[in-house]
């Protein structure tokens, strides 16, 4: 009976995972697209170079500055801050998880969950 | 090249690389990155940081379908995603202490690796029972649907699949790709997974693992705004046409071919990173 019930609400918790994960990569590649345009629009005509590695800007490369440059409207931080979010979107589903498990009340799954979720925040 | 007709056919690429690479299963991440540094003669971090985030949007994307069928061990994963993450960033940090040709001739075997694991037929275990303490302890053993209603499994190997899954997650930082042939190792021949659950409780982990590592990434400067862009929505928009015609598409001629391109592409990666050209 524990068993069923366990897996019960293992499969709410994977609906709703699911529903996070649509969400975060919608959201994300509808902001990359609109940044894709915006610095098309700016820069179609220049040429890129990636031949050899120079390194981005601190505007593509630092959490609060990539916001910062993507509110003034500026396309490639608008495209950084795109894939910020795509890169949520994992970590918001481990976010649910440590809810879903406190709830369950499977502390050996929290402790689990906390880790994997501080050693990806520790990173950033 | 101006940046337009760059970002035009780095779409068209990118498109073809994640519909190729969501029929056969390898992911787009393997072919992204020799197209990438061989032809486009982008700089190798930096298609490392692409291919990245390519994976990221894969796996997600893959994972919201398979999520809601109840195929996946969300457990299996979690826990193991223990070993990928601290593998990912460990790799992440390497990547910059080991010159780029080396990188590359590790890439190359990799792909191999991946294209002849691709090729040999899925072993599909199915161990039922109480299984061992440790499988027990993390609540490992679970149950998924079959046409017969809920099969049970139980999981083997914990320790020896936990260090190939740290394996996965090293290489995984250090070349940018989702690693999904070596997981398939460590879940399906290690651990004795059933193999629907493998595929699925992979593709889930996949992304985190990546996201462990492109941050580093991100901090270094290798993800770049112009080149992700176009293969982010490519690489997405190729996956979701190729998960509807999956089932139309004669996957085995396709899976030898793109294994073919795979192989050349590895001995060009080797050939480049042995005469120091990458």
């Amino acid at each position: 009976m524990k068993v069923i019930k366990q897996s019960i609400r293992d499969r709410d918790m994977e609906t709703i995972m699911g529903k996070v994960l649509r969400f975060g990569v919608l959201a994300s590649v509808t902001i990359v697209t609109i940044g894709g345009i915006v610095y098309l629009v700016q820069h179609g005509s220049q040429k890129p170079y990636y031949q050899q590695f120079v390194g981005e800007p601190r505007r593509f490369r630092e959490i609060q500055k990539i916001m910062q440059t993507a509110l003034q409207g500026r396309g490639r931080s608008v495209i950084q801050l795109g894939l910020l979010v795509l890169m949520a979107t994992p970590l918001a589903r481990i976010a649910f998880s440590i809810i879903g498990y406190i709830l369950e009340k499977d502390f050996l799954y929290v402790v689990i969950t906390l880790i994997v979720f501080s050693v990806i925040i520790l990173s950033l | 090249m101006t940046a337009l007709l760059f970002t035009l056919i780095l779409l068209g690429v990118s498109t073809i690389a994640g519909l190729l690479g969501s029929l056969t299963g390898l992911g787009g991440g393997v072919v992204l990155i020799p197209v990438l540094t061989l032809i486009f003669k982008v700089d190798i971090h930096y298609a490392i940081g692409t291919s990245l985030i390519s994976v990221i949007a894969t796996s997600s994307g893959a994972a919201a379908a398979y999520v809601k069928e109840g195929i996946s061990n969300i457990r299996l994963g979690m826990f193991l995603e223990l070993a990928t993450t601290i593998g990912a960033i460990s790799g992440a940090f390497l990547a910059t202490y080991i010159p780029t040709s080396t990188i590359a001739i590790i890439f190359g075997v990799i792909l191999i690796l991946s294209a002849v694991m691709s090729l040999i037929k899925h072993s599909d275990h199915l161990v039922t029972g109480r299984g061992g303490y440790l499988a027990r302890k993390l609540k490992l053993n679970n149950r998924y649907p079959t046409q017969d209603g809920e099969q049970q499994y139980t999981v083997k190997n914990i320790v020896g699949g936990f260090l190939m899954m740290n394996v996965a997650g090293i290489i995984s930082g250090l070349l940018g790709i989702g690693s999904g042939a070596l997981k398939v190792i460590a879940m399906d021949h290690i651990m004795q997974v059933p193999f629907k659950v493998s595929t699925t409780t992979s593709n889930f982990m996949i992304g985190v693992t990546a996201v462990a590592s492109a941050g580093i990434y991100l901090k270094r400067g290798y993800i770049d705004p112009g080149l992700s862009m176009p293969v982010v929505i490519g690489v997405l928009v190729g996956a979701i046409v190729g998960s509807k015609i999956l089932f139309a598409a004669r996957t085995k001629a396709l899976k030898i071919i793109f294994a073919i391109v795979i192989l050349i592409l590895s001995m060009e990666m080797m050939y480049n990173g042995l005469t120091h050209k990458v």
